[in-house]
């Protein structure tokens, strides 16, 4: 095989097992090709020697017919997920020390079913932001480029930009990342890759940095859909280490790739129809409804009257929760300290300079939103707000609906510097169409459709009913099988 | 709503976040669009509705109390800032 960097998650994994290749082959082409992409900035920690022990194991696991569903694949880890012995930054200065020793559950689980771990991936500071502009170790740079515009470095979506430009570079055969907002969807539809937020409470959030703990969940992001199937199989699963994971068996998701979706009823929801919505982003949501119609889904439109109100909700509830678990970073037991004249000040000395700006107007928005004399105002409003757009959700799917298609961005992605410089709302508002899964809880996905006039990749979201993975892997996977072949780009950062 | 430097000043320090007299204004003006840009919440008819409680209908789990893990003290100060024994070390709080 020329470049094993180049095969699906699916294809390495059977390549394996029929012994075409060994994990060692695999995982040192997947070396060679991290190391070579330095220029994209993808990983900010890289662990060549723990991969390659662990694709020897592998490949004795595999020789002995002891090997796990995952045995000897290659996957990057998003650095917010805590990993033994290696260090774990979150993207921010007030870790940049840090070294677990403990595993987060899912990455755990990851390496139980035999995955071989390649480092930790860049992200937006503690997963806040949507273009990777806010982490500590740098911008990361999409391997895309916009067409007639070589020059420009491309955003890959964020928070989990090092996941998805690292899948989309073919650095690793996936990769895993977290969603609070739609920071595993985003990136995906940014870098023509595949993400998937699970329902709360599929994967484990033990040992995950925490951000926002009732949005938080963590996803795979894959170049396929079968892939990301396979993925969340191993990431998913009850853990009595988080009362939040649900304590119920785990399907074999990739089965549900290649199922029929006739009769499906996907709802098309007219309130996601915004002012403002290009015509191209318009048209090519058009065309996924046609897609899945000619694929033998029944089409409904739909209302979830209170979508406008989502990303305000969030941007109160996310930012409160993130100031009370941002609270721990004090420079007492790990990460940064700054030399102050009492405790306080040391305190606000360590915070003031650990946090990046980003971080710290959030932790001060949450701040104010949570004081006293404002938290019934704003907060405890945000919170009956979100329990109508959970109920707006409710609705619909107690009327039959499957699942919920819509674009999963409002554009495509940007150039660095190009949003949020002046106004932060306007990089907030990258999450419009996201954001209300998290708010319900539900599962969602995003795959991509082709890509635009300007060569950059578009992406589809479908959102399903709690704990329906399977239908939206089945409808996810039609689109695939209907949208127009795109390849990624050729390695012009090597 | 809307912020004014005196509130900047408050919010950063029970947010425990240094802020140098120079970074205020801009702090406001961030502060604020931010909040104007929340403020759409307050037309919205919340008469009567519960606020969220949980995205499932689910109980907290309670585990058995019991000690499942413990004598680590080693690693749970192997990132500490500074430490002496078995001890975090923080400026004094008791005069």
């Amino acid at each position: 095989m020329s470049d094993l960097t180049h095969l699906s998650l699916a294809d390495a994994r059977d390549a394996l097992k029929s012994k075409k290749i060994s994990a060692v082959e695999l995982t040192k082409a997947h070396l060679g090709a991290m190391e070579s992409a330095r220029a994209l900035n993808c990983f900010i920690t890289e662990t060549p020697e723990l991969a390659l022990a662990q694709a020897q194991a592998s490949d004795e696991k595999l020789a002995s017919g002891q090997a796990g569903p995952l045995e000897g694949l290659p996957l990057g880890i998003k650095d917010l997920y805590c990993s033994k012995g290696v260090r774990t930054t979150a993207a921010s200065r007030i870790l940049s020390n840090f070294t677990p020793p403990y595993e987060s559950t899912v990455s755990g689980n990851l390496i139980r079913d035999g995955a071989v771990t390649l480092g930790k991936l860049n992200l937006d500071e503690f997963a806040m932001g949507s273009s990777n502009e806010t982490s500590a170790f740098g911008p990361v740079i999409s391997p895309w480029k916009r067409h007639g515009d070589p020059d420009a470095k491309i955003v890959p979506g964020g928070s989990s930009g090092g996941s998805s430009a690292a899948v989309a570079a073919h650095l690793c055969l996936g990769a895993t990342a977290t969603d609070t907002g739609g920071s595993i969807r985003q990136p995906a539809a940014f870098t023509g890759t595949v993400g998937v937020k699970p329902t709360y409470g599929r994967c484990s959030r033990w040992g995950i940095v925490a951000f926002a703990s009732s949005l938080d969940q963590a996803g795979p992001i894959t170049r396929t859909v079968r892939d990301a199937a396979i993925m969340l199989r191993s990431m998913a699963g009850h853990d009595p280490k988080d009362t939040t994971s649900v304590d119920a068996p785990v399907p074999d998701y990739e089965k549900a790739i290649g199922a029929s979706v006739k009769g499906r009823r996907i709802g098309v929801p007219k309130e996601y129809r915004l002012d403002g919505i290009s015509d191209e982003i318009a048209a090519f949501w058009d065309q996924g409804v046609a897609w899945l119609k000619e694929a033998g889904a029944e089409i409904v439109e739909i209302s979830l009257p209170h979508t406008k109100y989502a990303l305000p909700t969030y941007y109160i509830i996310a930012p409160a929760e993130a100031s009370s678990n941002l609270a721990r970073y004090d420079g007492v037991r790990y990460g940064l300290r700054e030399q102050g004249r009492d405790i306080t000040d040391m305190y606000e000395k360590t915070r003031a300079k650990g946090f990046g700006a980003e971080v710290r107007r959030r932790i001060m928005i949450g701040t104010y939103v949570l004081s006293a004399g404002y938290y019934d105002a704003y907060y405890v409003r945000a919170q009956k707000v979100r329990s109508l757009i959970k109920r707006d959700f409710d609705t619909v799917f107690a009327a039959g609906v499957d699942a919920v298609l819509t674009p999963a961005t409002p554009s495509t992605a940007f150039a660095q510097g190009e949003q949020g410089s002046t106004d932060p709302v306007e990089m907030y508002l990258n999450d419009v169409f996201t954001v209300t899964v998290n708010m319900a809880g539900l599962p969602g996905i995003a795959v991509p459709g082709g890509l635009a006039a300007n060569g950059l990749p578009l992406g589809l979201q479908l959102i399903g009913r709690p704990f329906d993975e399977e239908t939206l892997f089945s409808l996810a996977h039609a689109i695939e099988a209907a949208a127009p072949k795109f390849d990624f780009p050729q390695p012009w950062w090597r | 709503m809307s912020v004014d430097s005196a509130v900047v000043r408050r919010i950063a320090h029970l947010s425990r976040i240094a802020v140098e007299e120079n970074e205020v204004e801009r702090l406001r003006g961030e502060l604020n669009a931010i909040l104007a840009f929340v403020e759409t919440l307050a037309e919205v008819d919340v008469e009567g509705v519960d606020p969220i409680a949980s995205v499932l209908p689910m109980q907290m789990k309670k585990r058995a109390d019991v000690v499942t893990d413990g004598g680590i003290a080693d690693e749970v100060l192997a990132n500490a800032p500074v430490k002496e024994d078995h001890y975090f070390v923080v400026p004094k709080v008791i005069e």
